[in-house]
C-alpha cells in the first residue's frame, strides 16, 4: 500500500489522509464543480444527492419533534398555543413521512446499491432518476413554504371535512408539497422495477438476487401503485378547499369516509414502503454478521412480495371507529391479521439466520440487532390493534403513536443507521470509528425505548394524541419519553460527527472491508463511475459465505467476463 | 438495425433497451389508472350513497354529444394504431399524415367537449358559475365530479396530442425508428386516454 | 395488409359496441344496467388493449405491467364498496 501514499508530501501531518488511488479514480472524481453534481445522471451521485436532502428534512422534522417532547413535560400548555401545538404534530409528521421516511432507504441506498447489487452500469432511466430528484426538492421547498406561511393544523392525515372546509392553516401549499413529490415516487419506482426486470448481469437470476434488491423491487411495486390514489385524493381535497365542491362534505351529501377510503388506500401501503427496504437492509446485516447464508432465502425474498400485495387489502383498520360497516371492519381485521404472517417469517428467518453463525458483533450489526428487536415489539402491538376491540379502546391514543414509532424510528431509521454504517465504506471509501458506531447504536436503542416505551403505557391508561394538555397523572410517563427523546437525539447525532470525520481521517477501506458477499463488494471503493471495468459474471448463490467460517477470506462472488464475449 | 436510436450505455442490447422502454411506459400506465381510479371510487360511492339523484343527473347529460366523442376517440386510436404500423413499414411521411389525422381528431374531441360545457353552462348546471338549475346535494355533487373528470381527461388528451406532435417536431427522427419505440409509447399513451374515455362515458351518461 | 385489416375490423367492433351500450341504456332492463353497461365497456377496452396496444404480442411482463393497474384499482373499489353497501345492514 505505500505505492499509494507515496505521492503524499513527507511535511504533511499524517493524521489528515489525502485521496486514495481509488478515490482519484472513483465516481466522486468526476468533476468537481457543483454542475457536475447538480447535472449528473449517475446513480451514485444522486444517490448522495438524496441522502444531503432527507438528512436536512430529518433535522426539521427531528425540530418539530423535540417542540412537541418539550411542549410534552408537563400538562399545561405553556410551551404552544393549542393551534402552535396542532401545527408541530402535523409539520412533524408530514416531514417524517413524505420528506424522511419513505424516501431514505431507497434513494439513498435503493439508487446507490441496486445497479452494483445486479453487476449494471446504472439504472434503466438515469435521466429521470435525476428528475426524480428534482421533483422531490421542488415539493421539499413547498413544505418549507409551508413552514413559512405558518404550516397545517390538519395532522399528516389532512382528514375532511376539516381540512377541505374548516382549517385556517397552508393546507393548500401542503398538499401541494406532498402532491409533488408523489411524482418523485412514481418515477423511483418505475426506474427500480425496469431496472431489476431487465439490467441484471450474466448469471445474476431472480434466485441469486440479494435480498435487498427484492425489498426494494417489492418496495417499486407499492410505490408505483399507491401513490396515484395519493395523488388524485389530494387534488380531490384542494378542490374541495378552493372551489368547494363538496365531495367530502356531508352538508352537501359528501361522504368524509370517502376520503379516509381512497387516503388510506396509499397511507397503508406507504407504511410498507416505509419498512420493507429497512428489512432488506437487515437481511444483507444479519447474513455478514453471521456470515453464513440466510435461513430460508426463498422465504424472505416472498415474504416481501406478499407484503407489498397483501398490504393493499389492511387499509380500513386506520377506520374501525370512523363509521365503516362493521363487515366491511370485520374483512379489514381479518386481512391485517394475514398481512403480519410474512412479517413474521422474516423475523424467524433472521433469527434462523444468526444461529450458530460466526457472529462479529459491530456497529451494522447492532443497528440490525435493534430493528429486529423493536420491530417485533411494534408488530406484535400492531397486531395487538388489527382486534376490533381492542383498537376501539386505543384508538387515537399514544398506544397507536407508539406502535408506530417503534416501527418507523426504532425499526426503519434504525436500518438506515445500520445501511449507513455498513455501506460506507462502499460510498465514501473511508472507514469509521467502530467503537462510536456501538457506542451510538446502543444510546440509539436505550434512547429509543426510553422515548417510545412510556407511550403504550400512557396510550393504554387513556392519553389522547395529539393532546398537550393532559391530566397531571400522565406526566411522569410523559418526562420520561421526553428525556429519552433527549438522549435519542444525541444518539442520532453521534454518528453525524463521526462519519464526518472519517471522509478525512478515516483508514481507507478498500473494496471488502467486512468479507461480505454481494457484487457490490467487488468493485473499489468507492466504485468507478461504470462501477465494474468489467461486466461481472455470477455463477453462485447470495450469501455465498465459506462454510469454514471467517478463517476463509470471503472469495468474491464474480468471475469476470472473458474478454471477447 | 438503424442508427435512429442509440444505445445507452446501462443496456447490453437495443432489444433489451427497447423493452425497457415500453415495459417503464406500461407500468406509467397502470399509475394513470390508478389516478383516474380514484375519481371513478368518488363517482362509485355517490351512486351507491345516492343512486335515484344520480341516475336523474345522469339521464340530464348530453349523452349525444358524449356519444360522438366516443366515436371521434375511438377512430383516433384507430388512426394511431396505423401510424404505428406506419412507422414500422418505414412509411414514416405516412405515419405523419396519420398522426395530423389523430391530433385533428383529439383537437375535434376538445371542441365537442367544451361545447358541450358551454351547452351547461347556458342549462344553468355548472356549479358554481351557473348554477341556476342545479339542485343542491347530490345533483350538484354529481356535475362536480363531471367536471373534475372530464376536465382531468382533457388534461391528459392534450399531454397525448402533445406526444403525439411532438413525432412530427422535435422528435420526428423518431419516425423512421422501425421499431417504433417513441411513436409506440406515445401511441400507447393515447390508446390509455382512450380507455379511460370509454369508462367515463356510461359511468357519466348512461346511468340512467 | 393483414395488420391493418385487423384495426379496421377493430375499430368497427368499437363502433358497433358504442351504438349497444346507448341502446341498452334506453331499453327497459332496469338494474341489470351498470352490469351491462359496464360489460360492453369491458369488451371494448379488451379490444383497445388487446389490438391497438398489441398486447396480443407483447411478452407476459409487458401485459401484466398494464393489467396491474386495473387489477389494483379493482382492489379499490371492491373494499370501498364492500363499505358502502354493506353500512345500512344491521345484524
Amino acid at each position: 500500500m505505500t505505492e499509494a501514499l507515496s505521492h503524499m508530501n513527507p511535511r504533511m501531518s499524517q493524521e489528515a489522509i489525502p485521496n486514495t488511488m481509488e478515490e482519484r479514480r472513483s465516481y466522486l472524481a468526476e468533476g468537481h464543480s457543483l454542475k457536475s453534481w447538480l447535472t449528473t445522471t449517475d446513480h451514485k451521485r444522486i444517490a448522495i444527492l438524496y441522502l444531503l436532502s432527507i438528512t436536512f428534512f430529518f433535522a426539521c422534522g427531528g425540530v418539530a419533534a423535540a417542540l412537541i417532547r418539550l411542549e410534552l413535560l408537563t400538562p399545561a400548555p405553556d410551551l404552544l398555543t393549542n393551534d402552535g401545538y396542532n401545527r408541530a404534530f402535523s409539520l412533524h409528521g408530514i416531514i417524517m413521512v413524505w420528506f424522511f421516511l419513505i424516501p431514505s432507504i431507497p434513494t439513498v441506498f435503493g439508487n446507490f446499491l441496486l445497479p452494483l447489487m445486479i453487476g449494471a452500469k446504472d439504472l434503466a432511466f438515469p435521466r429521470l432518476n435525476l428528475a426524480s430528484w428534482y421533483i422531490f426538492m421542488i415539493g421539499g421547498l413547498a413544505t418549507l413554504a409551508t413552514v413559512v406561511l405558518g404550516g397545517v393544523d390538519t395532522g399528516w392525515t389532512f382528514y375532511t371535512p376539516f381540512s377541505s372546509t374548516y382549517s385556517n392553516g397552508a393546507v393548500f401549499m401542503a398538499i401541494t408539497a406532498v402532491f409533488i413529490s408523489g411524482f418523485s415516487s412514481i418515477l423511483t419506482g418505475i426506474n427500480f422495477i425496469v431496472t431489476v426486470h431487465k439490467l441484471r448481469c450474466p448469471g445474476m437470476t431472480w434466485g441469486r438476487l440479494p435480498l435487498f434488491v427484492w425489498a426494494h423491487y417489492a418496495t417499486a411495486i407499492i410505490f408505483v401503485l399507491a401513490t396515484p390514489v395519493l395523488t388524485v385524493t389530494l387534488v380531490l381535497v384542494a378542490l374541495e378547499r378552493v372551489v368547494g365542491i363538496g365531495i367530502f362534505d356531508p352538508k352537501l351529501g359528501g361522504d368524509p369516509l370517502l376520503f379516509q377510503h381512497l387516503f388510506w388506500f396509499y397511507s397503508h401501503p406507504a407504511v410498507y414502503i416505509m419498512v420493507l427496504p429497512a428489512m432488506g437492509v437487515v437481511s444483507e446485516l444479519i447474513t455478514n454478521a453471521a456470515h453464513k447464508q440466510i435461513f430460508g432465502y426463498w422465504f424472505v425474498a416472498g415474504s416481501a412480495i406478499a407484503i407489498a400485495v397483501i398490504g393493499f387489502m389492511v387499509w380500513g383498520h386506520h377506520m374501525f371507529v370512523s363509521g365503516q360497516s362493521p363487515y366491511a371492519s370485520a374483512i379489514f381485521s381479518f386481512l391485517s391479521i394475514v398481512v403480519a404472517v410474512p412479517s413474521a417469517i422474516k423475523v424467524y428467518n433472521w433469527t434462523a439466520t444468526l444461529h450458530k453463525g460466526d457472529i462479529v458483533i459491530d456497529g451494522p450489526l447492532l443497528y440490525a440487532l435493534g430493528f429486529i428487536g423493536l420491530f417485533t415489539v411494534g408488530g406484535l402491538t400492531g397486531l395487538m390493534l388489527t382486534m376490533l376491540p381492542i383498537d376501539v379502546h386505543v384508538t387515537d391514543t399514544y398506544f397507536v403513536v407508539a406502535h408506530f414509532h417503534f416501527i418507523m424510528v426504532g425499526g426503519s431509521v434504525s436500518a438506515f443507521f445500520g445501511a449507513l454504517h455498513f455501506w460506507w465504506p462502499k460510498i465514501t471509501g473511508r472507514l469509521y470509528n467502530d467503537l462510536w458506531a456501538r457506542i451510538s447504536a446502543m444510546l440509539i436503542f436505550l434512547g429509543f425505548v426510553a422515548t417510545f416505551g412510556p407511550q403504550f403505557v400512557l396510550g393504554y391508561e387513556g392519553m389522547p394524541r395529539r393532546y398537550h394538555i393532559y391530566p397531571a397523572v400522565f406526566q411522569p410517563l410523559n418526562v420520561m419519553s421526553s428525556v429519552g427523546a433527549l438522549v435519542l437525539a444525541v444518539g442520532y447525532l453521534f454518528p453525524v460527527l463521526y462519519l464526518l470525520r472519517s471522509l478525512r481521517y478515516g483508514k481507507p477501506a478498500g473494496p471488502n472491508p467486512w468479507g461480505a458477499t454481494g457484487l457490490e463488494w467487488t468493485t473499489p471503493s468507492p466504485p468507478p463511475k461504470d462501477n465494474f471495468e468489467t461486466v461481472p459474471v455470477v455463477d453462485k448463490q447470495a450469501y455465498c459465505y465459506p462454510v469454514g467460517g471467517r478463517d476463509e477470506q470471503s472469495r468474491p462472488r464474480t468471475q469476470k467476463a472473458k474478454a471477447g464475449e | 438495425m438503424n442508427e435512429v436510436r442509440r444505445l445507452q450505455p446501462q443496456f447490453p442490447t437495443l432489444a433489451r433497451q427497447r423493452d425497457a422502454d415500453h415495459f417503464g411506459m406500461l407500468i406509467f400506465l397502470s399509475t394513470e389508472v390508478l389516478i383516474f381510479g380514484g375519481i371513478f371510487a368518488a363517482l362509485f360511492v355517490l351512486r351507491a350513497q345516492h343512486s335515484a339523484e344520480y341516475a336523474r343527473s345522469s339521464t340530464q347529460m348530453h349523452y349525444w354529444l358524449g356519444g360522438i366523442n366516443t366515436a371521434v376517440l375511438l377512430t383516433s386510436s384507430a388512426v394511431v394504431a396505423l401510424m404505428v404500423e406506419a412507422v414500422k413499414a418505414g412509411a414514416a411521411r405516412l405515419a405523419k399524415w396519420l398522426i395530423l389525422g389523430a391530433i385533428a381528431l383529439g383537437l375535434a374531441f376538445v371542441a365537442i367537449k367544451f361545447t358541450e360545457y358551454a351547452l351547461e353552462y347556458r342549462d344553468g348546471v355548472v356549479p358554481l358559475l351557473s348554477p341556476a338549475h342545479l339542485h343542491a346535494g347530490p345533483d350538484t355533487l354529481f356535475m362536480d365530479l363531471y367536471f373534475v373528470a372530464t376536465g382531468l381527461h382533457a388534461l391528459h388528451v392534450f399531454g397525448g396530442l402533445t406526444l403525439l406532435g411532438s413525432l412530427i417536431w422535435p422528435f420526428g427522427r423518431a419516425r423512421r425508428d422501425t421499431s417504433a419505440v417513441f411513436a409506440g409509447n406515445a401511441a400507447l399513451y393515447w390508446h390509455l386516454v382512450d380507455v379511460i374515455w370509454i369508462f367515463l362515458y356510461p359511468t357519466l351518461y348512461l346511468a340512467r | 395488409m393483414k395488420a391493418v385489416r385487423t384495426i379496421l375490423v377493430a375499430w368497427v367492433a368499437l363502433l358497433a359496441l358504442l351504438a349497444l351500450t346507448i341502446a341498452a341504456s334506453f331499453a327497459p332492463i332496469g338494474q341489470v344496467l351498470p352490469f351491462v353497461s359496464y360489460g360492453i365497456a369491458i369488451a371494448k377496452t379488451a379490444i383497445v388493449v388487446w389490438i391497438f396496444m398489441e398486447m396480443r404480442v407483447r411478452d407476459g411482463l409487458q401485459r401484466i405491467a398494464l393489467a396491474t393497474g386495473f387489477a389494483w384499482l379493482a382492489i379499490l373499489l371492491i373494499l370501498v364498496l364492500a363499505d358502502n353497501l354493506t353500512r345500512g345492514w344491521t345484524p
